[in-house]
């Protein structure tokens, strides 16, 4: 392997193959900054990727007080010392020169700088003044996935219990919500079934919607060194984009958008009838089988094929692929996530695992994964909709124990309706009834549907926006005080990645002026509010970061995420910790219902469920007379056609996406200079036949039309399928001279300018995936090429000679093979 | 006319009803994105039901011809009255909203509960055609119910303590 390679032109580095059940080998990846070596690294510091969900293990390293570059863990369980692009490079935001080092506030219209008093007494005057007024339903919190548990954790206490509010969500209801409603309705509590190391195990590998190349690099890594090793997985992708899944799968589905349920329908009316199923497991452990089986009774390939627009040959060479399985792993993501009926679609793929018996055991596993590297933390800590501790809020016996974690009257934690999701909280400021909004981590001015809407939303006069970040965001340009939050790097804090391993990051530089942990800043407001428990006491009684998670702690026990047996000490050891860990797991847990359901139970049970098509909620009557004894529920979904098709005047559909180089909005990975050069503008990706067909070439620009707003980007003619255009989103306006938005009489970039608002009903997330959009050529490319990757699912039909995506000498990072180290877990 | 074709009329009436109710309900909130869209959705559940019933009927004419023009009795009251209604005691567009939702979950009770006397009467009868009808229908009809109560139960909190 060579030990120095460009990881833009080679993102996934070289091969290391391994045989089913061989432990993966450790190959470490580093990346430092110019001129610097390993020698003259004076510290490094234990922390862990940030930059999407895997939770890759990495080492800080310092010199001179700065970080001067990252290292793979090697004896961490997730990634085995291996590093993805945004994780060797991403850490160079940090030192932007444009990061925030004082408060803001708004004056006469315009930001200027204040101290913190100032800036935190606006805040509080505002939310007592509202409280008085109005009361707590007038003041929302949205957060990220990218925070702490320990700030997650934190803020839930405050909102819930100190404000008393329903309204607090996080920006996971984009990227995750739907994996934890699925989980919640299948197996009755959130919590991921299975591990990374499945893939060491499995025989057949089905990725839903799943680019897992782009966004879990690392764990593509992983599948890449299985598949080039003897026995390898044979893998299943769905996908509508060439993705380089698709390229390694052997058998590619590329449905229409939004017709998933169909396809799974499809999926599971095979393996129904080509008896594939596991009886003995489906009586154990399940209740529901007979619905199912009557809802896909007339769901044949042939039936399908015409609303999927798929073969259907290939259903059913699918179907014959997941049935005949001996250790299915499958994953899921945003293809599913934020498409049309999502939850539906994800529930189907649990129970295909349900009625096949691929669950609880090496390779047979599902991961519902998350998009975004804390998300899972949000969702515990119940900072995104839940309740703290997977605690079900129409459970009294629940509300009442957390009422007594937190020391309060159980009437004071609001649990009269479901947490406010996001696109709610932002419909209720429209109207004006949520009157302060504190947006901490997250930049809803790029990441939310149909941008002009949103803006409009936070420009209001009436609505007060607080924003806490690290930049000013495209939001925080619209906000009226504006917080400057230290990040990764900068703090100390726990994170829980998508298979529950618990990691500590870390403190390893201070932070730039006066920009402060977003735990101190949420522990000052708790203190300036004056939150008390029932007995007078600070209601937020720790300090720290250590005591926060001794905190958590307290509230975890008992629960399915029960961190009792964890510290900070264990954590700053080599390897991260899956959770359950307590006195019956002291080393963790690496697989959930290894011996049958065990959180499903109508009295411990996280929620009763819902219906897959209205969203609406069962009682605990029904639910106990459904599963009186606490197994999986197979749940059913029909097929309902998406909200938006092509017509006339909108011919084609419009798919959105993450890709490799970028994360959440650009504000970190458009300041890092590999990154943003791999990928520096929005493109269009469209079919070689549409191309044909409209007299379009590679480099022309176009201008992406829906209903509600346009983008313009070059042109990349790539094996999407026909019929379907592809926008990268996130990119936004920060770095133009429009600063938040599209400059005066220009067409935007950033894809939200063009998406419905509509979400799933059942898991209340945005649907990003299947617009109706029209297609104009504004300029033809005079030979100029596309920004898009051609390392990527944006890479050109064969034969079209661009030149290589590469990162030239500024993107070479080492790799060593270790043959020494030992990975636990 | 006999009892079942009689409450097939009914029933016919009040899922086309209902149907209108749920599309005009979504026009009419389409700011309120989430009621607008699954409410189009399950208007067509509606409508199908009404097709289906349509269909029910005249078999039921076919086989008891001499009934068929009986007069439309007044024993069963028509499930709802759409017109619309002034606005006055709802101008606010919140209010309106939470009104309109009780409209929809009153029809959608009603039409269950005739559902309920029609597998009560297709038992009776053995009819198992009848029976079938009811059984592919009615639970999408309490589906309905559920759903508008459940939008009804998270809405109310906010829309009524902020207005
Ligand atoms: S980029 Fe968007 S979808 Fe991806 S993790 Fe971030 S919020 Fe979620």
């Amino acid at each position: 392997m060579d030990p120095s390679t460009d990881r833009i032109a080679h993102p996934w580095g070289g091969r290391t193959p391994y045989a089913p059940h061989e432990p993966w080998p450790v190959r470490v990846d580093t990346h430092l900054a110019d001129g610097v070596r390993t020698g003259e690294v004076q510290r490094w510091v234990q922390a862990a990727s940030l930059l999407h969900s895997d939770g890759d293990a990495m080492d800080i390293a310092v010199k001179d007080d700065r970080i001067v570059g990252v290292r793979g863990r090697a004896g961490d369980r997730v990634n085995h010392g291996r590093l993805g692009p945004k994780d060797l490079f991403g850490w160079q935001a940090n030192a932007s020169p444009d990061r925030l080092t004082r408060p803001l506030i708004r004056r006469q219209g315009r930001l200027v700088e204040v101290d913190w008093p100032t800036a935190m007494g606006a805040v509080v005057a505002q939310s007592k003044e509202l409280l008085d007024e109005q009361g707590p339903g007038s003041i929302g919190f949205y957060t990220s996935g990218q925070l702490f548990l320990e700030e997650y954790y934190t803020l839930a206490v405050m909102a819930r219990a100190g404000i008393g509010t329903n309204h607090l969500d996080g920006n996971t209801r984009l990227c995750t919500a739907t994996a934890g409603e699925a989980l919640k309705q299948s197996f009755g509590c959130d919590g991921q079934p299975g591990t990374y190391d499945d893939i060491d195990h499995a025989d057949v590998i089905a990725l839903f919607g799943h680019n897992i190349a782009e966004t879990q690099p690392v764990q593509w890594m992983r599948m890449l060194d299985r598949l080039a090793g003897t026995e390898p997985p044979r893998l299943l992708c769905v996908d509508p984009r060439p993705t380089p899944v698709a390229r390694a799968a052997s058998i590619h589905l590329a449905p229409r958008s939004g017709t998933n349920v169909a396809l799974l329908n499809a999926l599971l009316h095979e393996i129904i009838r080509t008896g594939r199923t596991d009886p003995a497991f489906i009586a154990a452990h399940t209740v529901g089988y007979e619905e199912l089986t009557e809802n896909v009774k007339d769901c044949t390939p042939a039936w399908a094929s015409s609303i999927c627009d798929v073969p259907a040959a290939r259903i059913g060479e699918a179907a014959e692929l997941v049935g005949s399985a001996e250790r299915l792993l499958s994953t899921v993501l945003q293809g599913v996530y934020q498409s049309h009926q999502a939850t539906a679609a994800a529930v189907q793929i649990n129970n295909l695992h349900l009625i096949r018996g691929m669950l609880g055991r090496p390779g047979a596993g599902v991961l519902q994964m998350n998009g975004q590297p804390t998300a899972q933390n949000t969702r515990e800590c119940g900072a995104n909709g839940d309740l703290p501790g997977f605690r079900n809020w129409e459970n009294d016996e629940h509300v009442a124990d957390l009422a007594e974690v937190w020391n309060v009257e159980p009437g004071s934690i609001p649990h009269y309706a479901p947490p406010t999701p996001a696109m709610q909280m932002f419909r209720y400021a429209e109207q004006g009834s949520i009157r302060m909004l504190w947006i901490s981590g997250t930049n809803p001015a790029v990441s939310l549907p149909e941008l002009s809407r949103m803006r409009s939303i936070l420009a209001q006069d009436r609505l007060f926006v607080v924003t806490q970040d690290l930049f000013l965001t495209e939001t925080a340009q619209l906000a009226d005080v504006v917080l400057p939050a230290a990040t990764w790097g900068e703090k100390t804090g726990t994170f829980t990645n998508a298979d529950r391993t618990v990691h500590l990051s870390d403190k390893a530089v201070e932070p730039p002026g006066d920009s402060r942990p977003d735990l101190d800043i949420f522990l000052d407001y708790a203190a300036r509010m004056g939150f008390r428990d029932k007995d007078g006491g600070p209601l937020v009684h720790w300090a720290d970061p250590e005591s926060a998670f001794e905190a958590w702690k307290h509230c975890s026990a008992g629960r399915p995420c029960d961190y009792t047996g964890l510290t900070y000490r264990q954590l700053r050891g080599s390897t991260g910790i899956q959770w359950p860990c307590n006195e019956q797991a002291p080393n963790g847990t690496a697989r959930l219902y290894t011996h049958g359901i065990t959180w499903a139970h109508p009295d411990v049970c996280e929620s009763y469920g819902k219906d897959l098509i209205t969203g609406a909620a069962d009682s605990v009557v029904e639910y106990r007379s459904l599963n009186p004894d606490g197994k999986a529920t197979i749940r059913p979904g029909e097929y309902l056609p998406p909200h938006e098709v092509p017509s006339e005047d909108y011919p084609f559909q419009l798919t959105t996406g993450r890709t490799l180089y970028h994360f959440h909005t650009r504000t970190k990975t458009g300041r890092v200079p590999q990154l943003n050069a791999a990928a520096p503008e929005v493109w269009v990706e469209i079919s070689a036949n549409d191309a044909v067909e409209l007299r379009l070439d590679e480099g022309d620009l176009v201008e992406v039309a829906t209903p509600r707003g346009a983008i313009r980007g070059r042109l990349r003619v790539t094996g999407i399928r026909p019929g379907l255009l592809f926008v990268p989103f996130h990119y936004g306006y920060w770095d133009t001279p429009g600063g938040y938005r599209p400059e005066a009489d220009t067409t935007g970039r950033a894809a939200n300018e063009t998406t419905i608002t509509d979400w799933d009903p059942v898991s209340k997330q945005p649907v990003f995936k299947t617009a109706a959009a029209k297609l104009t050529c504004i300029e033809s490319s005079d030979g100029r090429v596309s920004p898009a990757p051609t390392t990527t699912a944006s890479a050109p039909v064969e034969g079209s000679h661009l030149p290589p995506t590469s990162g030239g000498v500024p993107a070479h990072s080492t790799q060593e093979v270790d043959r020494e180290t030992e990975v636990n877990g | 006319m006999n009892g079942i074709a009689l409450i097939l009329r009914v029933l016919r009436d009040g899922e086309t009803e209902l149907a209108e109710g749920l599309l005009a309900t979504g026009q009419r909130h389409r700011a309120e994105h989430e009621i607008f869209h699954v409410s189009t959705d399950l208007a067509q559940w509606s409508r199908e039901h009404a097709q289906r019933i349509a269909e029910a009927i005249e078999r039921e004419d076919h086989a008891r011809p001499e009934e068929a023009s009986g007069p439309h009795s007044d024993l069963v009251p028509r499930s709802q009255n759409r017109e619309p209604r002034p606005e006055r005691a709802c101008s606010q567009p919140a209010l309106l909203l939470l009104r309109d939702l009780r409209d929809l979950h009153l029809g959608a009770s009603a039409n269950s509960l005739y559902w309920e006397m029609l597998a009560q009467a297709a038992q009776a009868r053995t009819d198992t055609r009848l029976l079938s009808l009811v059984s592919a229908c009615h639970p999408q009809t309490v589906r309905q119910m559920r759903w508008t109560n459940t939008m009804i139960k998270s809405l109310a909190p906010q829309l009524l303590t902020n207005l």
